[in-house]
C-alpha cells in the first residue's frame, strides 16, 4: 500500500509539473504572438508591456521566465490581472471558492441520493414500463445542456411564473454568503442546485443501473440468495454495496473537476460569482493572468482529487494496488 | 450507424450455408430496434433541415440572417411593423425585437437583438453545431483510434510515452482545457499559418480541432484496452505464422476488431461534442461572429430571456433534440454491436 502511495503521489506531482509547463509554454511561447501584448489584454500601452516583460523576465532565458511564472503564481501570489485595474488574481481566486463549493456541495447531495433512488428502482422495477420511462427521463437529462436548463429556470421562477405562490420565494439571481443570510443563501442555490445536479442525476442513475444488473447475475449474489438471505438484504449489503465502488470514484472525480471551475456554465447563468465565474470572465476579456492562474489552480486540485481517489480506490480494492 | 447497414452479406456465399457476417446481424439488430431508428429518423430530418438552411432563408424568410436589421420593417397580418418595437413597460426605453409570428415568411421565430430573423439563424447555427459536433468527434475517434494501434501494437516504450502523454490530457479538466485552449487561439486574431494553409480566427476549424483534441483520451482509453485484448489472440498469431507485416497485421487483422468499438463510441462522441460546443459558444469561445451556432445563439438570447425567450428557448430544444436522438441511437447501436452486454445488462 505504501509503494502504492508513493507511486501514485510521484505520479501525481510529475502530472502537476507538466501542466504548469504545457500552461507556461501555451500563454507565453505560441508562435507569432508576443505574450506582454496578449497578457496586458485589450489596454496595453507600453509602460504596462515594459512593467510585464520586467515581471515576467521575458528577456531572460526560457527556464528563467518559467519560474517568475510560478513564483508569481505561488509564492509571491502577485499575479496582475492587466484587463481588470490590477486586481491580485490568487486572492480573487480564493474569494470566489466559498460560492463555488456552496453549489458544488449542495448540488453533489441531491445527486447522489436522487441517482441512487433512480437507479435502484430501474433495476428492481426492470420488467416493467417504469423502467425504460425512468431511464428516458435520465437520458433526457444528459442530454440537456446545463446553461441552457438554468435559463429555461430563470425564465419560469423569475418572470413567468414568478409571481404566483410556486416561485414568489425565489430571490434574484446571485449569490448571499452564508455567514450575511442562511435563509437566503439556501433560497438563491436551490434553484441552481437541482440545474447542477440534473445532468449527473441522469448520468449515475444509467451507470448506477447497468452495474446493479451486472452484479445481480455474479456467482456471489446467487450465493447470497441461495443460503436464504432475504431480498431486500441482497440488494443492500451484496449487489448496491459493490456497485458503490464505481459510483464512488466516478463521484470523486465530478466532484473534483466542478469545484475546480466545471461549474462555471451554472454559475454564469445564475450570476453565482465563484471560480467557474471568474474564468468566464477573465475568457470574455482574454485576460491571460487570470486564466493563468484559474486553470493551474483548477489543473492542481483536479490531479490531487483524482489521487486521493486512485488510492482510496486501491485501499478499498486490493487488486488495483498491484496493478 | 451507416456503415453498419451498408455492409452487406457477400452475395458471392450461397444461400442455404451463408453464415451471416456479424455486421449484417448489427445491422438486422438496429432495424428491429423501433426506438433507435426513430432516433435516426430524427437527426436525419434535423440534418435536411439544417443543410436547407440557406433555401429557407432565401425563398421561404427572404432575410439575409446574418445582416443586423435594426431599422427594418416588415408585414405581419398585413400590417407593416418595425423590426425592432418600441420597448414596453412602464418608461418606453429601449427596444424590443419583434416577437415570434405564426408566419413563416416573416420572423416565425421572432428577431434577435439585430434585429436578424432567429427561424433562420436557427437553421444556420444548426449547420455549425452539427459540422463542429459530428467534426470533430469523427477526427477525434480517426485519431485516436490510430494512436491506439500505434500504441498497442507496438507496446513497450511507444506505448508508455503515448499513453502517458494522453493521461495528461485527460488530467485537465475538460472545460479549463477548452476555455484556455480557446482563449490562447482567440488572440490570434489574424488567423493561423498552418504550413501553406492559412486558418482564420473565426473558422469552424478552430473549435472542431480543439475538441477532437480535448477528447483523445476518452476515445483512445478503451480502444487501447481493445487493441490489448485482440494483439494476442491466435488469429493474429497464425497471421505472424504466414508472414504477415506490421501493416497487415494492424490493418486487417487487428483494426477490423477494434472497429465495432470505434463505431459504439462515435454517436456517443457526437453528443458529447455538440453539448461541447455548444457550452463554449455559449462563454462566446467556441463558434465565432460571422458563424452562428445554437450556443451562441443561446448566448445572444440571455439579455433578451424575460422580453423574448424564443431567441434562447429555440435552439436549446433543437440541441436537445439533436443529443437525445444521438445518445438514444448510440445505446441502439452499442446493443446491436454488443449483444452480449445487452443480454448481460438486460437478461
Amino acid at each position: 500500500m505504501v509503494t502504492f502511495i508513493v507511486r501514485r503521489s510521484l505520479w501525481a506531482a510529475l502530472v502537476i509539473f507538466v501542466i504548469t509547463v504545457l500552461v507556461f509554454l501555451l500563454f507565453f511561447k505560441t508562435p507569432g504572438v508576443d505574450p506582454a501584448r496578449a497578457i496586458a489584454g485589450r489596454n496595453s500601452n507600453p509602460q504596462i508591456l515594459a512593467e510585464i516583460r520586467a515581471q515576467f523576465g521575458l528577456n531572460k532565458p526560457l527556464w528563467v521566465q518559467y519560474g517568475l511564472m510560478m513564483k508569481s503564481l505561488f509564492i509571491s501570489r502577485n499575479l496582475v490581472s492587466y484587463s481588470n485595474q490590477g486586481v491580485l488574481v490568487v486572492p480573487e481566486i480564493a474569494q470566489a471558492a466559498p460560492a463555488t463549493l456552496s453549489l458544488v456541495f449542495g448540488a453533489a447531495l441531491i445527486w447522489v441520493v436522487m441517482a441512487i433512488v433512480m437507479g435502484l428502482a430501474a433495476a428492481l422495477l426492470r420488467g416493467t414500463v417504469y423502467d425504460p420511462l425512468l431511464m428516458i427521463l435520465a437520458l433526457i437529462g444528459v442530454s440537456t445542456p446545463v446553461f441552457w436548463l438554468g435559463q429555461v429556470a430563470n425564465l419560469i421562477s423569475q418572470s413567468a411564473l414568478h409571481n404566483t405562490f410556486l416561485f414568489s420565494w425565489v430571490p434574484p439571481l446571485g449569490y448571499t454568503p452564508l455567514q450575511q443570510n442562511p435563509a437566503k443563501w439556501f433560497a438563491g442555490l436551490v434553484i441552481p442546485w437541482i440545474c447542477l445536479s440534473i445532468l449527473y442525476i441522469g448520468f449515475y442513475a444509467r451507470v448506477l443501473r447497468g452495474n446493479l444488473l451486472e452484479i445481480q447475475s455474479e456467482d456471489y449474489v446467487r450465493t447470497a440468495r441461495a443460503k436464504g438471505l432475504t431480498e431486500r438484504r441482497v440488494w443492500t449489503r451484496h449487489t448496491l454495496r459493490n456497485s458503490m465502488i464505481t459510483f464512488v470514484s466516478l463521484f470523486g472525480l465530478d466532484f473534483g473537476a466542478l469545484v475546480a471551475g466545471g461549474a462555471l456554465l451554472t454559475e454564469v447563468v445564475f450570476g453565482i460569482h465563484g471560480v467557474g465565474y471568474l474564468t468566464y470572465q477573465a475568457a470574455t476579456q482574454l485576460d491571460l493572468p487570470t486564466i493563468m492562474a484559474t486553470v493551474v489552480y483548477g489543473a492542481i486540485f483536479i490531479v490531487l482529487a483524482n489521487t486521493l481517489v486512485d488510492i482510496g480506490y486501491a485501499w478499498l480494492d486490493p487488486r488495483v494496488r498491484m496493478g | 450507424m451507416t456503415v453498419v447497414e451498408t455492409e452487406a452479406v457477400p452475395t458471392e456465399l450461397r444461400p442455404e450455408i451463408a453464415g451471416r457476417n456479424p455486421w449484417a446481424l448489427a445491422g438486422r439488430r438496429l432495424r428491429r430496434n423501433r426506438i433507435a431508428l426513430a432516433a435516426l429518423g430524427l437527426l436525419l430530418l434535423i440534418i435536411v433541415m439544417c443543410a436547407a438552411a440557406p433555401l429557407y432563408a432565401h425563398y421561404v424568410a427572404h432575410v439575409n440572417p446574418f445582416l443586423p436589421n435594426l431599422n427594418g420593417h416588415t408585414v405581419v397580418n398585413g400590417k407593416v411593423v418595425p423590426v425592432m418595437e418600441q420597448g414596453g413597460g412602464a418608461l418606453k426605453l429601449g427596444e424590443t425585437p419583434i416577437g415570434p409570428t405564426w408566419d413563416p415568411h416573416h420572423y416565425f421565430l421572432g428577431a434577435d437583438g439585430l434585429g436578424r430573423d432567429v427561424a433562420a439563424l436557427l437553421l444556420y447555427g444548426g449547420r455549425s453545431s452539427l459540422l463542429v459536433g459530428i467534426g470533430s468527434a469523427v477526427i477525434c475517434c480517426v485519431v485516436a483510434t490510430v494512436i491506439a494501434l500505434i500504441a498497442g501494437f507496438f507496446g513497450g516504450i511507444t506505448d508508455s510515452i503515448l499513453s502517458r502523454v494522453m493521461d495528461i490530457i485527460w488530467a485537465f479538466p475538460v472545460y479549463l482545457l477548452a476555455i484556455s485552449l480557446a482563449t490562447e487561439l482567440l488572440t490570434h486574431s489574424n488567423g493561423f499559418q498552418v504550413g501553406p494553409l492559412h486558418v482564420s480566427a473565426s473558422s469552424l476549424w478552430v473549435p472542431t480541432l480543439l475538441i477532437a483534441f480535448i477528447f483523445l483520451p476518452y476515445v483512445y482509453r478503451p480502444i487501447r484496452g481493445q487493441v490489448l485484448s485482440v494483439i494476442n489472440r491466435e488469429f493474429v498469431e497464425a497471421a505472424i505464422a504466414e508472414g504477415a507485416g506490421n501493416l497487415r497485421l494492424i490493418f486487417s487483422e487487428i483494426l477490423p476488431n477494434v472497429v465495432s468499438t470505434v463505431i459504439v463510441l462515435l454517436p456517443l462522441m457526437i453528443a458529447t461534442t455538440i453539448l461541447t460546443e455548444s457550452a463554449l459558444s455559449f462563454l462566446s469561445l467556441g463558434v465565432q461572429p460571422p458563424n452562428v451556432s445554437w450556443g451562441s445563439i443561446i448566448s445572444d438570447g440571455q439579455d433578451l430571456l424575460y422580453t423574448r425567450p424564443w431567441v434562447s428557448m429555440a435552439p436549446g430544444i433543437m440541441i436537445v433534440l439533436t443529443v437525445l436522438a444521438m445518445n438514444v441511437l448510440g445505446d441502439g447501436v452499442r446493443d446491436a454491436l454488443d449483444p452480449r452486454a445487452k443480454l448481460r445488462v438486460e437478461g
